[in-house]
């Protein structure tokens, strides 16, 4: 049918004729749930574990109740949020555990995307047992000793070796080269979300199980169920830059935030808030207890926080 | 993702019962042969090819190639004129509808939303979809949920929409000409297999995180059925019709807008109904690329392992999906049933009801859901989940735990299953392909089984997609087991075909980011887990299909077996089940199709495997991995439905499609 195709053909000329003239910047787009009246929005985000949640949980509260702003929320994962804080998606990442290529392609290369200082909360990655069985065994707390308990650590995933528990796929981690690089026997068992292994993590802690698990700190999980960091050869500076053949443990990380750069410059109450906002990593532990253990909303844990430390947060409010 | 596919209704008398001899003689003929042809060549494999994985020589790296595309679309995004100029309008128009529609909804208020909604069921499909859809908007906001519900009702009609019109053009094309329809086929078959984390990717690559590329996300998932089912509708026209209306001078637009898609109303509507339940069942899914609303909070109460919360807004979806698939599945059962007296009238009065609503809600100053009225059910479900999960575990007596059980299931069945598929050399893998889609199929079924096979090597992802293979069988196995025998006894008993619809409706909708938790929490992490959250996810199409098979089975054959005196197990083992063999057949190739939907899922909980690959390139944004490791769920989709699709079905679609 002729016809049909011409109608087809005309469709699509008009379609590019009525898109086509005029340029669209992607960039400079907002969210279509902002709010309707004229106010100031920022765009945060927030990725998946609860100690990011509590940072974003008192900026926004307090962006909300002493400067005014609306804030919004998007929930990415670690590599996107980059990706969306170039493109303006949303204005700043208020806790990120080092990612170089990102920061040479989009601060160095770009220029997209500016640096906002420390969090003021050190990250640490590491192997951790619990201190159940640590209390019980005190050397399976040097790697060398692991071999010797890789029978207790044993699942059925881990295919007669012992099982070394790592998390969400979006995470920094070098296990599998660990194990091959440091002869252990031992299988990397990935859960494939963080809600998956903290499940997993709990049940084992039910039952006062043994378990080897790749985790981080600060995290809320600690007051939950303790565990003990096993010693992994010490980290020197470029020990791990080659993936292949890191032998050595994770460095302690300050962790950074970065500001959207057109933000950064324009952005101004918030921008100089957000690039002020430095707290500690007890204060975050705190406020990440009241949303993932006493199941309190982000906001009512912020408000919760807000009340009780103000002199903290007074100097984060620009003058 | 929902239901992935709209089942052909089973139709009764299989082709093999009742061909005639010489045809049958054919099909045991050609089944020998087959036979005789798979010896001959696993003999001469052995002695030429030998053993062993898919040789890497034959494999393409495919990760220079696509990090270097990744790579551009990054640098260039932002200046480019095809961004500018096209890809920038199309999400700028994107996000100017779904605002329309949100500040739209925001406009009419609580009180305003729901009457509309209650009306507009009562004009389409009537009274009791129209209590069912207030009900349902007044549990949303009692749950808490009103502004996420509104935003994703927005994001959703938007979305809808845009699928139906696409897929409403594309059916349109692949309906009236035979050379769009050859070529659209395969690509919607594609489709259907298609796991959606798969093409995250490259939509945030091109789109950024955000609404647009949610919602293209949720076109390119959605279209689908629509445009399947509009081909279906217009090929499907009465001959005889068209011949009266071709006859009486009508030109080939009259032809079009007169006969032929009022004579595919039917297929339209449940068009619109599969569009509707597959973009919703994308809500979760793209809340991972930041489409907000209810998604958003079921995905935040994950990264909280908190499933009272995730539940509290994974109803809400629920909710949405069981009102419109009521409420379109009604409105398609009036279709060409006398319009009612006067009904514009009923029109202008459901109109007139939204529009008063509205402004007292307004003047009353309750637009938003009161925060009073609400109900938080998160502490009971945390409590109840909590409570099984640390009873049943373990240390059951006698039947021992579900984590002993999720052991014994990895050990006995799954890592043997996976040794076994992984030791078979590559060539022996691809021959057991072809044969079994020869048995079942055509030669060409045969040949696109074995090349989406071939391609999984090619792509070089050969182990991995073997694992996940062994979980799928496992998977398919259980649930067939569980399905078929719950659908059987529904069939049988009314009263248990009642109490069970409404569970697996829930479960057919319930957002699977919800049932994650508990599902490691009672079988921990790795494959059991996964194949567990496939057998919840898969099972609901398997039963139904059973239960509606059984049930057509030819109530006088029924009738005659029980005057020769037949026990009711006789009944059931000698003609129910063999007569509702093309159901059952049906039931295999769905659970399988099914299964491999949420392979993706599995690997959130520790499946591995491909799964995991797709996770890792989303979380990543590494395409090399994330689009090699959906191109591979793809293929293997296509060889497994390849595989376990019975011909009689495809003749069915050859000539109605």
């Amino acid at each position: 049918m002729p016809r049909t195709r011409l109608a087809a053909l005309a469709a699509a000329v008009a379609l590019t004729a009525l898109t086509g003239c005029g340029a669209a910047d992607m960039t400079s787009q907002s969210s279509p749930y902002a709010d309707a009246k004229d106010s100031r929005t920022v765009t945060l985000s927030v990725q998946s574990w609860v100690g990011a949640q509590a940072n974003v949980a008192v900026a926004r509260y307090l962006l909300e109740h002493e400067l005014g702003y609306r804030v919004d929320t998007v929930q990415i994962d670690e590599v996107p949020a980059w990706d969306a804080l170039s493109q303006g998606r949303v204005d700043a990442i208020l806790e990120d555990w080092g990612h170089p290529d990102q920061e040479r392609r989009y601060i160095d290369e770009k220029g997209t995307i500016t640096r906002g200082g420390d969090l003021g909360v050190t990250g640490h990655i590491g192997w951790f047992v619990p201190t159940y069985f640590a209390e019980k065994h005190p050397d399976v707390t040097e790697w060398k000793n692991l071999n010797k308990y890789a029978d207790e650590f044993r699942t059925a995933e881990s295919g007669g070796k012992g099982q070394l528990l790592d998390g969400s796929p979006s995470y920094v981690t070098n296990d599998k080269a660990l194990v091959d690089n440091l002869d252990l026997d031992y299988q990397v068992v990935f859960a494939g979300s963080e809600a998956a292994q903290i499940t997993q993590i709990e049940q084992f802690a039910k039952e006062e199980k043994p378990f080897l698990s790749y985790w981080y700190k600060p995290q809320w999980l600690f007051e939950k169920v303790p565990m003990t960091e096993v010693r992994l050869p010490a980290y020197e500076e470029g020990c791990d830059a080659e993936p292949e053949k890191v032998a050595c443990a994770y460095p302690h990380t300050p962790l950074q935030k970065f500001l959207n750069a057109r933000f950064a410059d324009g952005g101004g109450d918030a921008a100089a808030f957000l690039k002020k906002f430095r707290w500690t990593t007890d204060m975050q532990n705190d406020v990440a207890l009241m949303i993932a253990e006493e199941k309190l909303s982000p906001e009512e844990a912020a408000g919760r926080w807000v009340k009780g430390n103000e002199a903290t947060w007074r100097a984060w409010l620009p003058s | 993702m929902t239901a992935t596919v709209t089942p052909a209704p089973p139709r009764r008398a299989s082709a093999p019962d009742t061909a005639p001899g010489a045809l049958r003689a054919f099909v045991c003929h050609r089944g020998r042969l087959i036979g005789a042809g798979t010896v001959a060549a696993l003999v001469l494999g052995s002695l030429l090819l030998g053993g062993g994985s898919w040789p890497a020589s034959l494999a393409v790296d495919l990760s220079g190639p696509l990090d270097r595309t990744s790579d551009w679309i990054i640098d260039n995004r932002d200046g480019h004129p095809l961004f500018l100029h096209f890809l920038g309008h199309v999400s700028n128009a994107v996000v100017i509808s779904v605002r329309a529609v949100y500040l739209v909804l925001l406009a009419l208020g609580w009180a305003g939303v729901t009457a509309a909604a209650g009306l507009v069921a009562w004009r389409v499909a009537g009274v009791r979809p129209a209590l069912t859809s207030v009900a349902a908007f007044a549990a949303c906001g009692l749950l808490g949920m009103w502004v996420p519900t509104l935003q994703t009702l927005a994001l959703m009609l938007v979305a809808v929409a845009a699928s139906v019109l696409l897929g409403g053009l594309l059916g349109l094309a692949a309906g009236l000409s035979d050379r769009m329809n050859r070529i659209l086929r395969p690509v919607l078959d594609t489709m259907q297999v298609l796991p959606a984390f798969a093409y995250l990717l490259p939509v945030v690559l091109v789109f950024g995180i955000g609404v647009p590329a949610a919602v293209l996300a949720t076109v390119v998932y959605a279209a689908p059925p629509m445009a399947r089912l509009t081909a279906l509708g217009l090929r499907g026209a009465d001959a005889g019709v068209m011949e009266a209306v071709a006859s009486l001078g009508a030109t080939g637009g009259q032809r079009l807008l007169t006969a032929r898609l009022p004579l595919a109303r039917k297929e339209l509507l449940l068009g619109v109904n599969q569009s509707i339940m597959m973009a919703l069942g994308m809500a979760v899914i793209a809340s991972v690329i930041g489409a907000g609303g209810l998604g958003d909070r079921v995905y935040q109460a994950l990264a909280a392992v908190d499933v009272g919360a995730a539940l509290a807004a994974g109803v809400p979806i629920v909710l949405l999906a069981v009102v419109l698939d009521r409420v379109t599945t009604a409105a398609g059962e009036r279709v060409g049933a006398a319009p009612a007296h006067r009904a514009g009238l009923r029109w202008a009065v459901a109109l007139g009801v939204t529009a008063v609503v509205a402004v007292a809600g307004r003047l009353s100053g309750r637009l938003s859901w009161p925060d009073g009225w609400t109900a938080d059910i998160a502490p009971p479900i945390n409590g109840a989940v909590d409570w099984m999960t640390a009873h049943l575990y373990s240390g059951v007596p006698l039947v021992g735990g579900t984590a002993d059980w999720a052991a014994r299931f990895t050990a006995w069945v799954l890592d043997p299953l996976r040794g076994g598929l992984q030791w078979l050399p590559w060539w022996v893998v691809l021959l057991t392909v072809g044969a079994l889609a020869l048995l079942i199929g055509s030669w060409r079924t045969a040949a696109t089984a074995v090349l989406a096979m071939a391609a999984i090597g090619v792509l070089g992802v050969w182990d991995p997609a073997l694992d996940t293979l062994s979980q799928v069988m496992a998977a398919v196995a259980v649930t067939l087991v569980l399905g078929v025998a719950l659908g059987v006894a529904a069939a049988r008993s009314t009263r248990l075909g009642r109490v069970l619809r409404p569970v697996l409706d829930v479960f057919q909708t319930m957002p699977q980011f919800v049932y994650l938790i508990p599902v490691v929490a009672l079988f921990g992490v790795g494959r059991a887990p996964a194949v567990a959250a496939a057998v919840v996810y898969a099972l609901p199409a398997v039963v139904r299909i059973t239960a509606q098979g059984v049930r057509a089975v030819d109530p006088a054959a029924l009738e005659s077996s029980r005057s020769l005196g037949a026990t009711g197990r006789q009944q059931l083992f000698q003609v129910q089940l063999p007569l509702a063999r093309p159901a059952l057949l049906l039931a295999v190739n769905q659970g399988v199709v099914l299964v491999l939907a949420v392979v993706v899922i599995g690997g959130l909980v520790g499946g591995g495997a491909l799964g995991y690959d797709a996770v890792l390139g989303l979380a990543q944004g590494d395409l090399a991995t994330g689009l090699v490791a959906g191109a591979a769920i793809v293929c293997l989709g296509l060889t497994l439905d390849r595989v376990t699709q019975p011909t009689e079905r495809r003749d069915l679609a050859g000539k109605g499609a």
